[in-house]
Formats: structure tokens, sequence, C-alpha cells
């Protein structure tokens, strides 16, 4: 069924059109156009105006259809926002688990549904503060966690049973799960009714946000690992977290970004299909990670493409009956790459639409930059400025009150098709290449992503591209907002705190525990229950990382630009 | 007359910080403004980075950082420069970094910090007229 029921539009259509394209004419003549050629901050070009030629071919059953029905390009669920909105999951992560705590605190007192941990660089590259790599670097761009003990004081007194937590964690995502799943079951919480996420996703690690440790084939090994224990063992727990919003960070188009995330999913699904599992078991527990970027109608495309591919890729691909397995569920965090340090409090308007085009389209949870995230982590009145945008977006502006509000518009429909063909054809070369892990090896994504940021900056040094506060509307002023500041001496006390666990421990136990953790790497055994009972017993996360590193080799940055 | 080799720049991403788009595409701006550039890769040790540095011969070190820990690493930069009396070379750096911090490296050594929004040209120029190659 198409669009437009009436073929006979079509003429009329052309001929409407010439006659506008008539008039535009000697408008031009008179005053030419603003630019000499209109383009969204990818770089797409953009025509003057969308009709129902533009979706001539388009079909609204097989296309478009209904939220909660195949192929999801209006929504995952049929009530969306009329149910419930979407959580509101502010990353936060900041100095000491007890500093953190606070600030989770804070977050949930303010209205906050969900919880999201950010954690420092030894912790996300899996050292523990001590070590001479970590030197400098303990709790200033998240929380330092080295043992058990740190999880515990981290979501003390968070009703964790009904609170789902995201942890934004990758190459020791198995370290920390396995903490998180001990500290709920040290509180008398079964894991089976244990709800989060674990970020776990390695391949965008390579491809973009590089904290890697081990080569990327055992990487995956450990992330199937946590695949076949989720599905079993915490079946509400979303196992991986397949991430675009670092791809486009690192200065992807959003096809790109639209692309080589769903070539990841592809790459994951394949490595746990090969294992045996069923994909009905596991692939309804994959959720997804966007980015909001600025230009406001292409995000809107891009997540309603991204919900149709991924329902096609399961169901022709892959062969999933389960309508779950076919569900792209994501979470969105606006573009930190597109605050400016220029002006700072222009961010929160920016932040704004970013959140309001995330919402367009259909997020399930939403993270909106605190205005000084350009500068250092978010005070407490920043990030609190950002959630209250989530509130008013919610509440006030009347945007959630129906479903998909910008389906059936020619541009955006236009649009959307054209993504999706586009990410098609890219991953299609993926395919080609022998999949996400040889495409990789190849560095084809991290040089495509390369290009385009290169791209990109050229055009706003050359003003095509207008950065607000940088490239024009510049004012001389001095940064005028105050920043957070992360005590230097809390690396000694962690370091202490950490010491103090150790001196209690039972050594002989920690050496038992990590043994069988090792005998799990080189073998083929699940090594999600010997590392938790290694965590159970205060090995600390660098004890378990070293494993990792000595059984699987360390990762090098090929440094390419 | 001898002609004066190009300038050489290492442009350094030390620590554990993974963000490297402002270093690669500082990279590729040296290159195409026609400096000869090393660019490390990520996650060096201050140590690893002057070894390579003095192996290398650079005229200039650039170092980026996003992840906070900006004044240690930079200082230890210059710190075993000096200890290694290589101090010629000069040390300049960027990314996400408060002015109270940028205060406290040049005054410590770090000759000039860029922070985000400056435009690669003035990046550029700046390294022309403030770096000059040493003679082969």
């Amino acid at each position: 069924m198409p669009l437009t029921f009436d073929n006979k539009i079509f003429d009329d259509i052309e001929k409407g059109n010439k006659k506008w394209q008539k008039e535009l004419d000697e408008v031009f003549e008179a005053r030419p156009e603003r630019l000499t050629r209109f383009s969204t901050v990818s770089d797409k070009e953009i025509n003057r105006l969308y009709t129902p030629a533009d979706v001539r071919d388009q079909d609204f059953m097989e296309d478009i259809g209904f939220p909660g029905d195949y192929p999801f390009t209006r929504g995952v669920q049929p009530s969306m926002y009329r149910g419930r909105f979407w959580t509101m999951r502010m990353f936060a992560g900041l100095g000491s688990a007890r500093d953190t705590n606070k600030r989770f605190h804070l977050l949930v007192k303010e209205g906050q549904t969900g919880l999201s941990t950010a954690f420092d660089m030894p912790t996300l590259m899996g050292y523990d503060t001590d070590a001479h790599k970590a030197k400098g670097e303990c709790g200033k761009c998240g929380v330092a966690i080295d043992t058990l003990k740190d999880i515990e004081d981290l979501f003390e007194g968070l009703p964790i049973e009904r609170i789902t937590t995201s942890m934004t964690i990758n190459p020791p995502a198995s370290v920390i799960w396995a903490m998180y799943i001990a500290m709920a079951e040290d509180r008398g919480i079964d894991r089976k009714v244990l709800g989060g996420t674990i970020q776990n996703d390695m391949l965008k690690e390579f491809i973009a946000q590089k904290t890697f440790m081990c080569p990327p084939v055992p990487s995956v090994r450990i992330i199937e690992d946590t695949v076949e224990f989720g599905t079993k063992e915490v079946p509400r727990w979303n196992t991986i977290s397949i991430s675009g919003y670092h791809i486009r960070e690192a200065g992807s188009t959003a096809v790109q970004e639209l692309a080589f995330t769903l070539a990841d999913g592809i790459a994951y699904t394949e490595k746990a299909i090969e294992r045996g599992l069923d994909v009905d078991d596991f692939a309804p527990r994959f959720s997804f990670f966007f980015n909001s970027h600025l230009d406001f109608f292409e995000e809107v495309a891009k997540f309603r493409a991204a919900r149709r591919m991924w329902a096609k890729i399961m169901k022709d691909r892959f062969k999933a009956k389960d309508q779950r397995s076919w569900w792209l569920r994501f979470h969105t965090q606006t573009a930190g790459c597109s605050l400016t340090a220029q002006q700072p409090y222009n961010n929160v308007v920016r932040t704004a639409l970013q959140a309001l085009a995330a919402v367009m389209g259909g997020t399930q949870s939403l993270h909106t930059n605190s205005l000084d995230e350009v500068l250092a982590i978010p005070t407490e009145e920043a990030a609190t400025i950002a959630l209250r945008t989530q509130q008013i977006i919610a509440e006030e502006s009347g945007v959630a009150n129906m479903i998909d509000p910008l389906g059936g518009s020619y541009f955006v429909e236009a649009l959307t098709n054209q993504m999706e063909e586009e990410a098609f054809d890219i991953i299609q070369k993926i395919d080609d290449m022998g999949g996400m892990l040889s495409a990789i090896e190849k560095n084809f994504p991290q040089q495509e992503i390369a290009d385009s940021a290169y791209h990109y900056q050229r055009q706003i040094d050359d003003n095509e591209k207008t950065v607000v506060g940088v490239n024009k509307h510049v004012v001389d002023e001095e940064i005028p907002v105050e920043v957070l500041e992360i005590d230097e001496k809390l690396e000694s006390l962690q370091i202490e705190k950490t010491n103090r666990v150790k001196a209690e421990r039972d050594n002989q136990r920690v050496a038992e525990c990590l043994e069988m953790v090792g005998d799990a790497c080189s073998g083929k055994e699940n090594i999600m229950a010997p590392l938790i009972d290694a965590v159970k017993a205060s090995a600390t996360l660098q004890e378990v990382c070293d494993i990792y590193r000595k059984v699987y080799g360390e990762y090098r940055d090929p440094g390419i630009y | 007359m001898r002609q004066k080799r190009r300038v050489r720049v290492m442009v350094a991403k030390p620590g554990l910080d993974g963000h490297d788009r402002g270093a690669r595409i500082i990279a590729r701006a040296y290159r195409d403004a026609g400096f000869e550039v090393v660019y490390t890769g990520l996650h060096q040790t201050p140590e690893e980075i002057v070894e390579a540095a003095i192996q290398e011969d650079v005229d200039m070190i650039g170092l980026s950082s996003l992840a906070g820990a900006h004044k240690y690493l930079f200082l230890a930069v210059v710190e075993l420069l000096r200890e290694k009396a290589a101090d010629d070379i000069i040390v300049c750096g960027g990314g996400i970094i408060p002015d109270d911090d940028i205060k406290q490296l040049k005054e410590s050594g770090v000759k000039e910090v860029f922070t985000p929004g400056t435009p690669l040209d003035d990046i550029v120029k700046w390294v022309q007229s403030n770096v000059t190659p040493r003679q082969d």
C-alpha cells in the first residue's frame, strides 16, 4: 500500500514542482541562496523541499507501520511514551566509591529513574590504583574500583533490586559484572532478578573509544562467555550495549555510526550462534547505545532507520522468531563532542535540542550532558540542569504525548530510507571483507572515521560549518563556570583502602581462585563462575586482568591517523 | 649552505585516556603543513614518550589529554626531558585543561596549551613561529 493512493498526484507534483522551480530561479537571481550547498552535520546533501514523490515507493504497512509491530520504524513498544517516559539515566562517576554513591543518591532524589556508572581510566583499562600506569589518574574521569569493597560502597543504600544499573565498562566488564553480582547476592538479592547493562562492547573499542586490553579475538571470547552466562543465569541483564556513541564521538558521520554499530551487532550474534546458543535465547538481551548529535532530522531518521534495519537483520539474516530478538532497544547520550568550551552556557541549548531528537527518535533511556562537561566532570548544579532538561521535555513540552510524531514527514521518511540504504551498503562492504573482526584488522572503520573527523574539522576551520562561539558569534571571555576538581589526595587514600582489603583477605584462597580463572581462560570453560568466586575472595580488578593479559596477550594501538 | 631539515614533531597520548580524535587530527594537520610527524599511538607512559622523542630526534612534543590527568603526565614528560638533558625539545599540550592548570603547566615548562575550539591553522602557525628545526 503506497503512502499516497492516487498516482495522479505525482503528475500534479511534477507540474507544481516545475512552476515552483521557475519562481525560485527568479527569487535567487535577485538574491542568491544563503549557501552554495546545504548539508547535514555529516555533510549529507539536503534538497530544498520534499514531497510525496520522494517517498513514492514506500509502503506504509511494510516500511512504517505501527509501534510495536515489525519493522518497528515507529518504536519497539506499542505504547511508547503514552505508557511511561524513557528512563532518565545520568552517567555519573567521580573520585571514590563514596563520592559517587553520594552523587547517585542526589540524582535519585532529584527524580532520576536509572543508574549509570562512569569509571576512572585505571578501572576502565583493568589496572588497580597502585599500578605505575595508573599514576595521576585515580578518580579523575569516573569512580575508582579496585575490589568488591569498592562496589559495595558504590551502591550502598541504593535499591538495586528495583532500579536498573548501567555500567560503562569494556575490557574488564566481566570482572566488574562479577563484583556487582557478588555484591547483590551478599545483600540477599537473587541474580535472576538483577536488571541492568554492562557496555561490554569491545569491537567499538578497537574502532573508536580505544580502551583495550587483549587482542580482538580473545576479547570477543570473553564477551561471549558473559552472553552465555547472562542467558542462563542473569536473564534480565543486558549483556552487551552495542555502541555507536563512541564511533560518532570519534568523528564518524551518522550513517557510519549506524553501519558500524549494526555490523558490530552482527559479529556478536554470529559468534554467539557459533557457540551453539539459539539466537532467540540471547538476542533479546542485546541493547544498543547511540549518539544524538546536532543535526535534528538526521538524528531522528538515524534512530528510525536503526530499528528497521536491526529488525530486518534479525529476522532475515539470523532467522530469529521471537519478536523481542527483532527489537532494537537503545540508550542515547547527547553529543559530548558538540559542546564548546567557549560560552559554555550555550551547551544547555545544544543538549536540549539533541535530547529532543532522541525523544522524537523513540529512545528507551537518555543521558543529557552537562554544560560544563567539556571542561571537567560536571558539578552537582550542572548535572541537575541536564536532568531538568529531560524533565522539561517530558513533562512540559508535550512532545511525548503522541508516538513517532515525525513519521509520515516526507523529509524524515525519505532521509530514513536513504540512511538505511547507505548503511546497508557499508555493512555489505564489511561482509565482503569477512566481517567486522577482519575489517578492524584492516583498519577499515578506523580509517573511515579518521577521514570523516578530519573533513569536519576542516569544514569548521574554513567556516563551511558553523559552531556558535567558536567560528561565529565569538566573544572575548573568561570561562564563567565553576569547575569541579578531584582531590589529589584521593589516590593515596584509595591505595590505603585496597591495601587494607588485601591485608584482611585469605591470600591462599585468592591464589586458588585466580588459578581457576586462568584455567577457564586457557580452556573452554565459561569464565564467569570462577570470576565471581575470585572477586568474592577479594581478588583485585588488576589481579584478574593480569591473568587475561598473560593468557591472551596485550593489544597495542596501531597509531594510524 | 646545507638545507635545513623540516620541523619534526611528535604527537603523543600519555596515560590511559583513549580520546584520540584530537591527537590524530592534529597529526594530520601537521603532516599537511609539511612537518615530519611521529604519532606514538595511545597509552604511552611519560618514560616511553621521552625515550621515543630522543630516539626520533624531534624538535617538539605535542601532548594530548582529555581525561583529567594532564598535570601529572605533562609535568612528568617535562621533568624527564630535563633529567635526560633533552629539554631543548619544546613541549606543548592540548585537550580538556582548565585555565588554572594551564597557568601552572606554563610556569613549569610547558610552552603552550591549546584548548578545544582552537583552529588547526592557528596551531600550525604557532609551531612554525616557535619551533625551529635543529641542524642534522
